[in-house]
C-alpha cells in the first residue's frame, strides 16, 4: 500500500462518500482585495463566540479600555478571552441577541470607539523558533483564538495534544478547501498573507511536530494555491494538496478522509487518528499572536448575494454590527428581507442586521429572492435515495426523515443519525424538496432533551432508592436499639425483684402525677387564653383553638390519668374517686352534647337566645364548655376569613371535626341568607356570651 | 421589518419530483412508438383512457382527502405519478383487450394499491404492477388477448377498428377478436413466450419452436424493438439520473446468469438469454417498474440484490411457471421483499468502523434466540404429543 506521503506527492485522493456540486458564485467576490472598513459607531462584543464557556469579565461599564485590551480572562481550558478591537469606553455590558441560530439573547459589551485606535503595549517576538510548547499555547490562549472555520473550538485544547494523549501526531492538516459556495474570506486571505499563514503553520508544527503538515484546498483557488506553493519552499514536509472541488471537502472528517483515507471513529475526535486539523485564518491569528502580539480582534468576512451592489471581503472588527458591513457593500434590501450568517448551505437566516460579528463569522449573504427563493414546495418523500447518493456520512435520509417525522427515537439512533454532520447535501438535491435537515435538528434536539431527562428521572430514582435504604437500616438500628434497651430493662427488673418493683410503683407514681399537674396547668391556661382571645385576630384564634383542642384531650387523659395515678399511688378506693372517674367519662359524652348544642344555636342564630348556664359546678361541665367554646370559635374563624386550612392541623379528633364542618357547612347556608357582618355580630355576641 | 428565517441549506438544486416523473414518461416514447408500429393503436387507445380514469380517480380521492397545508390539489394532481402509473399498465395490457380492463385497472392502481396505503411515497407494492396482476388473475381470457403484430394478421385493423374492437369486442365490419388473432392458416397466434411454453409441452425443441413465424427473423418479431425502445429511453433516464443504474443492471445480468446457465446445460428446453432480454416486459420492467423508487430498496447494495432477485424470478416463471411472463409477479414478490433487504444491506455509516461485526454478532445472537425458541417450541410440541398419546 502506498504511503500517505506517496500519495499526496501523486495528488492521488480517497473519495468520500458522496457530496454535490453546488453553483460556487464565488467569483462575486474573489477578484476584489480585502477592504478594511471606517470604524463603526458601536461595538457589540458577545462574551462567549466560540464552542465551550465565556470568560470572566475584567472592565466595569464607564471603564477606558485600549485596543487589543482583555475585556475577559480565561479560567477554564474551554474558555478564552476576547478583547477590544479599538480603543475606547465601555458604555454597558447588558445581555443581547447573539449570531446563534436560536436568535437568543446572550450577555454582549457594549464598546464606543474613540476613533483614537490606541494600543495597550505590545511585545513583538523575534525569533519563533525559541518560543517553549508552553508559551506558545499560553499565547494562544490569551489571545483568545478559536476555530475560525466555523465551529470555533478553542485552538489551546486543539494543540495541547501532548499532555492528553500518548498519540504521536503523524498528521497536522490546514483546511484552506472553502467548499461551501459564496464564501472567499480564506481564499483571499490566503492571496494577501500566505507567509503570514505559513508561520502560523510553522508555529504549530513546532509545537506538534507533525511526520507530514497538509494543507488541503480545492482545485477552484487557482491563486491562492499559487500563494501557497510559493511560501512553503522553504519547507520539506509541508505540502500543498490540491484536492477536486466538491462539497463538503472542507468539513473536518470529510478533508481527513480525503488526505489520509482514515476515518474519525465515531464519538472520536481527530487527535485519536494522530491528526490535527487547523483551519488557514486561525494559522493567520495565531503568527499575529504570537509574532505580532496582535489578540484576535478582527477578520475577514465575505459579504456577498445578490441584494448587495458591492460585493467583496473586508476586514471586520469583531463586534461590528453586520449592519454596518452591508451599509458599506452597498446593500439594497429587497422585499423579503433574508440575511445568511455564513454560506448558503450551512448558514442560518439572521433575526435582524443588528448582530455583531464574532471569532466564526466567515460570511454574510444577503441573496436576492431569484436568487434563494423562500419558499417551501415540500410534498412527499418518493424514496429516490438521491439524498442517500449524497450523503458524506452515509446515511440514509430517506430513512431517517421517515423515522423521524414518526418521531421514532429508537430508529432514529439505529440509523446513525448523530452522525449527520448538518452539511445539508440531501436536502440540496432533494427532488421532493423536503428540508430533511430541518426535521434531523429537530428530531436531535428531541433526543437530547429525552435522554436528560431519562438522566434525571434514573439520578431521581437512585437518590430515592439509596433514601428508602437508609430509612430501612435506620429502622432496623432503632429496633435494635430498642430490643436491646428493652432486655436490659427486664434483666434489670428480673435480678433485683423487690427493689424492681418499688422502683417501678415509684416511677409510675411520679409519672402520674407529673401528667396530671401539667393537665391542670395548661386547662387553666387555656381558660384564661379563651377568655381573653374573644376579641383577637383571626390568626390567634385559629391558634388558640389548637391549643383548646390539645386542652381537651390532655384534660381527658389527665382526667383518666389522675383516677390511675391516684388508685395506683395512694391505693384508696373511696366513692369520691369513684364518682370523679364517672365524671371523666361522662365528660366526654358532654362533649358530643355541647358541640350538638351549641350547634343547634348557631343554626337558630337567635340575637338574644339562650344565654348558658352559670358557672359550671363540675370540672367534667368546664372542660365541656371549653371544647364548646374552642369550636364555635374555630367556626368563627372560618367565617371570619374562610381559611380552611386553618383548621386542618387542629383536629385530630374526627367526631369533632365532623361536627365543626356540618356546623360550618350549615353557617354557610345561613350566610347566604344573612348579610356577612350582621352573622358576625351575632357570633361574637353568641361568644361572649358564651365566655362569660 | 422582519427578516425572513429558514433552515439550512438555504441553496436548492431545484430539481422537482415532478420533474422527474416528466421525464421517465418522454422516456417511454421510443417504446410505445415501437408497439404503436408493430400492433398498431390499440396501446395507445387503452394509456389514453387509463391516463383518462387514473386522473379522475386522483382527483377524487385527493379532494376527499386532507388537503396539504392549504394548497391545491392540482399540484399533487399534475405531478406526473398518477399519469406515469397509467401510462405504464396502458403499456402493459394485451392491446385488443375490452375497454372496462383498463377502467378497472386504472380505478384499483390509484385507489387501492397508491392512495388506501397513504398516497405518493407511501405505497409498498408498484401500482402499475399490482394493478395488472389483478386483471391478469381476475380476466385470463381478456388479459391473454395478445394481439399478433400487424404484419401477420390478415384482417387490416386500423384505427377505427381497434378503437370498435376494444369498445364492443368486434371490429366494424364485425370480425371478432378471436377471429382477428387468427392466421390466415387458422391457428390462433400468442406471443413469442406464449407460444415457446405451448410449443415445449407439445414436446418440441426450442429451436424447432423458434421457426415459427410469430418469433420472425431474429428473437421475436415486434417485441425485440419494443424491448430496444424501452432499453433506449431507460438507457436516456439513466445519462439524466433520473433512475439508478444498480436496479437493471442487476436484473438484466441475473437473467443473463440464469438464462445461460440453462441454455447451456439443456439447449433444447432453454431459450437464449437475448430471447429472454428482447421478449415480453424485459426492459419495460427492468428500466420503468423495478427502478420505482418507492417501492424499491435504497442502498446500491440493497438494490443490487433487489434487481438479481427479480431477475431470477423472472426466469422461474417463465421456465416453470403457469405464466408465460412473470415480469409483474417478479415485482410484486421483490416490492414485499424490499424493505427486508433494507434491513440487511444498510450502508455503513462514517466513523463506524467495527459496525459490521456488531451487526453480524447481534444476527448470530438473534439467530441462537430464534434456534433456542424454535427448540422450546419442538420440545412443548414434543411434550404436548407425549401427553397426549399418554392420554
Amino acid at each position: 500500500m502506498e504511503t500517505i506521503l506517496e500519495r499526496v506527492q501523486r495528488s492521488r485522493w480517497w473519495k468520500f462518500h458522496g457530496g454535490i456540486h453546488p453553483p460556487e458564485q464565488k467569483f462575486l467576490t474573489n477578484d476584489k482585495p480585502i477592504r478594511n472598513l471606517p470604524l463603526p459607531e458601536l461595538l457589540k462584543l458577545p462574551l462567549k463566540q466560540h464552542i465551550g464557556q465565556k470568560g470572566e469579565l475584567i472592565v466595569n461599564v464607564g471603564d477606558k479600555v485600549l485596543k487589543g485590551q482583555a475585556l475577559t480572562n480565561s479560567q477554564h481550558p474551554m474558555a478564552v478571552p476576547i478583547h477590544a478591537p479599538t480603543s475606547g469606553k465601555v458604555i454597558a455590558i447588558k445581555n443581547a441577541v447573539v449570531a446563534h441560530p436560536s436568535g437568543l439573547s446572550e450577555l454582549c459589551l457594549f464598546l464606543q470607539p474613540d476613533g483614537k485606535e490606541q494600543w495597550r503595549e505590545r511585545n513583538i517576538c523575534q525569533n519563533i523558533d525559541a518560543l517553549s510548547q508552553q508559551d506558545v499555547i499560553s499565547k494562544i490562549v490569551n489571545a483568545g483564538i478559536a476555530g475560525m472555520g466555523g465551529a470555533g473550538f478553542p485552538t489551546n485544547v486543539k494543540v495541547n495534544i501532548k499532555n492528553n494523549t500518548s498519540t504521536k501526531i503523524k498528521c497536522l492538516i490546514i483546511n484552506a478547501a472553502e467548499c461551501e459556495p459564496y464564501i472567499t474570506a480564506d481564499d483571499l486571505l490566503i492571496r494577501e498573507h500566505s507567509s503570514e499563514i505559513i508561520d502560523g503553520v510553522k508555529i504549530l508544527a513546532n509545537i506538534l511536530k507533525p511526520e507530514q503538515v497538509l494543507i488541503g484546498i480545492e482545485d477552484n483557488k487557482p491563486a491562492a494555491i499559487k500563494a501557497l506553493q510559493q511560501a512553503i519552499t522553504a519547507f520539506d514536509n509541508f505540502h500543498v494538496c490540491i484536492l477536486p472541488t466538491k462539497y463538503p471537502s472542507g468539513g473536518e472528517k470529510q478533508l481527513i478522509k480525503i488526505l489520509t483515507g482514515l476515518e474519525v471513529p465515531q464519538g472520536g475526535l481527530p487527535s485519536a487518528l494522530g491528526i490535527v486539523v487547523q483551519n488557514v485564518a486561525t494559522c493567520f491569528a495565531i503568527a499575529d499572536a504570537i509574532i505580532n502580539d496582535t489578540p484576535l480582534i478582527r477578520r475577514v468576512v465575505t459579504v456577498t448575494g445578490n441584494a448587495v451592489n458591492k460585493p467583496q471581503n473586508v476586514w471586520a472588527l469583531l463586534g461590528t454590527p453586520i449592519k454596518h458591513l452591508l451599509q458599506h457593500c452597498h446593500y439594497q434590501a429587497p422585499t423579503k428581507e433574508h440575511l445568511i450568517l455564513g454560506g448558503p448551505m450551512m448558514g442560518y437566516s439572521l433575526p435582524s442586521s443588528d448582530i455583531s460579528i464574532t471569532k466564526t463569522t466567515n460570511c454574510i449573504l444577503a441573496p436576492s429572492s431569484e436568487e434563494i427563493p423562500n419558499t417551501n414546495n415540500e410534498v412527499d418523500c418518493i424514496r429516490c435515495g438521491q439524498c442517500a447518493d449524497v450523503c458524506p456520512s452515509q446515511l440514509l435520509p430517506q430513512e431517517l426523515q421517515w423515522f423521524a417525522k414518526a418521531n421514532d427515537h429508537q430508529q432514529l439512533q439505529k440509523f446513525d443519525l448523530f452522525d449527520c454532520i448538518e452539511c445539508g447535501a440531501c436536502a440540496y438535491v432533494c427532488p421532493s424538496q423536503i428540508p430533511l435537515v430541518h426535521y434531523y435538528r429537530i428530531a436531535k434536539a428531541e433526543i437530547r432533551q429525552q435522554q436528560l431527562q431519562d438522566l434525571k428521572a434514573e439520578k431521581a430514582k437512585a437518590r430515592f432508592e439509596a433514601r428508602k435504604l437508609r430509612l430501612e437500616k435506620e429502622k432496623i438500628k432503632r429496633e435494635e436499639k430498642h430490643r436491646k434497651a428493652a432486655e436490659a430493662r427486664k434483666a434489670m427488673m428480673n435480678s433485683n425483684s423487690g427493689q424492681a418493683k418499688g422502683a417501678k410503683s415509684a416511677v409510675a407514681a411520679a409519672l402520674a402525677r407529673a401528667k396530671a399537674k401539667k393537665a391542670q396547668l395548661t386547662s387553666k391556661t387555656g381558660d384564661i387564653k379563651n377568655t381573653a382571645s374573644d376579641n383577637d385576630s383571626s390568626f390567634t384564634n385559629s391558634s388558640t383553638t389548637n391549643e383548646t383542642n390539645n386542652d381537651k384531650k390532655l384534660q381527658v387523659a389527665a382526667a383518666i390519668a389522675r383516677a390511675k395515678a391516684k388508685k395506683q399511688a395512694k391505693a384508696i378506693s373511696s366513692d369520691d374517686n369513684q364518682a370523679e372517674k364517672n365524671l371523666a367519662h361522662q365528660s366526654l359524652d358532654n362533649n358530643k352534647n355541647t358541640a350538638t348544642n351549641s350547634k343547634i344555636k348557631l343554626k337558630s342564630a337567635p340575637k338574644n337566645d339562650t344565654p348558658l348556664e352559670s358557672t359550671p359546678k363540675t370540672r367534667a361541665e368546664k372542660i365541656a364548655l371549653a371544647v364548646a367554646k374552642a369550636k364555635s370559635r374555630k367556626i368563627k374563624t372560618a367565617v371570619d376569613d374562610k381559611k380552611l386550612s386553618s383548621g386542618k392541623n387542629i383536629n385530630t379528633d374526627k367526631k369533632q371535626r365532623i361536627a365543626a364542618a356540618v356546623a360550618k357547612a350549615k353557617l354557610k347556608k345561613q350566610q347566604q341568607n344573612k348579610p356577612q357582618i350582621e352573622s358576625q355580630i351575632e357570633l361574637q355576641n353568641n361568644q361572649s356570651k358564651e365566655s362569660s | 421589518m422582519t427578516f425572513f428565517i429558514a433552515s439550512s441549506p438555504h441553496e436548492h438544486s431545484r430539481s422537482k419530483t415532478s420533474r422527474l416523473m416528466r421525464l421517465v414518461i418522454y422516456a417511454t416514447i421510443p417504446g410505445i412508438f415501437a408497439q404503436w408500429y408493430f400492433f398498431g393503436w390499440g396501446n395507445l387507445i387503452h394509456i389514453s383512457m387509463a391516463i383518462f380514469c387514473a386522473l379522475l380517480t386522483e382527483f377524487t380521492v385527493l379532494s376527499l382527502r386532507e388537503k396539504p397545508n392549504g394548497k391545491s390539489i392540482s399540484h399533487q394532481l399534475f405531478d406526473g405519478s398518477a399519469v406515469l402509473t397509467a401510462i405504464l399498465l396502458g403499456i402493459a395490457l394485451p392491446a385488443l383487450a375490452p375497454w372496462w380492463i383498463t377502467v378497472i385497472g386504472a380505478i384499483f392502481a390509484i385507489l387501492v394499491v397508491k392512495h388506501l396505503y397513504g398516497g405518493l411515497g407511501h405505497n409498498p407494492f408498484n401500482p402499475a404492477m399490482a394493478a395488472y396482476v389483478l386483471l391478469l388473475v381476475s380476466f385470463p381470457v381478456q388479459m391473454t388477448n395478445w394481439q399478433p403484430p400487424l404484419s401477420l394478421m390478415s384482417i387490416q385493423l386500423d384505427f377505427g377498428n381497434t378503437l370498435s374492437t376494444i369498445l364492443t369486442g368486434y371490429t366494424q365490419e364485425g370480425y371478432s377478436v378471436a377471429q382477428l388473432r387468427t392466421h390466415v392458416d387458422g391457428y390462433t397466434m400468442a406471443t413469442p413466450l406464449d407460444t415457446l411454453k405451448t410449443d415445449l409441452t407439445l414436446g418440441l425443441t426450442i429451436a424447432e419452436s423458434r421457426a415459427g413465424m410469430i418469433f420472425g427473423d431474429n428473437f421475436a418479431l415486434g417485441w425485440e424493438w419494443i424491448n430496444l425502445g424501452f432499453l433506449a429511453g431507460g438507457l436516456f433516464l439513466i445519462t439524466k439520473k433520473a433512475i439508478h443504474w444498480a436496479v437493471p443492471v442487476s436484473f438484466l445480468a441475473s437473467i443473463w446468469l440464469w438464462t445461460l446457465g440453462g441454455y447451456a446445460l439443456a439447449p433444447d428446453i432453454n431459450a437464449p438469454t437475448m430471447f429472454h432480454w428482447l421478449s415480453g416486459a424485459t426492459m419495460l420492467g427492468a428500466f420503468f417498474i423495478l427502478t420505482d423508487p418507492v417501492t424499491g430498496a435504497t442502498s446500491i447494495k440493497g438494490r443490487l440484490v433487489f434487481g438479481a432477485l427479480a431477475g431470477f424470478i423472472v426466469v422461474m416463471i417463465r421456465n416453470f411457471g403457469g405464466y408465460p411472463d412473470g415480469v409483474a409477479f417478479a415485482v410484486l414478490l421483490c416490492n414485499m421483499a424490499a424493505p427486508l433487504i433494507d434491513l440487511y444491506t444498510k450502508p455503513r455509516t462514517y466513523g463506524h468502523l467495527n459496525s459490521k461485526n456488531n451487526t453480524n454478532n447481534e444476527n448470530k445472537t438473534t439467530n441462537t434466540n430464534k434456534a433456542n425458541k424454535a427448540n422450546k417450541a419442538n420440545k412443548t410440541a414434543n411434550t404436548s404429543k407425549t401427553t397426549k398419546e399418554r392420554n
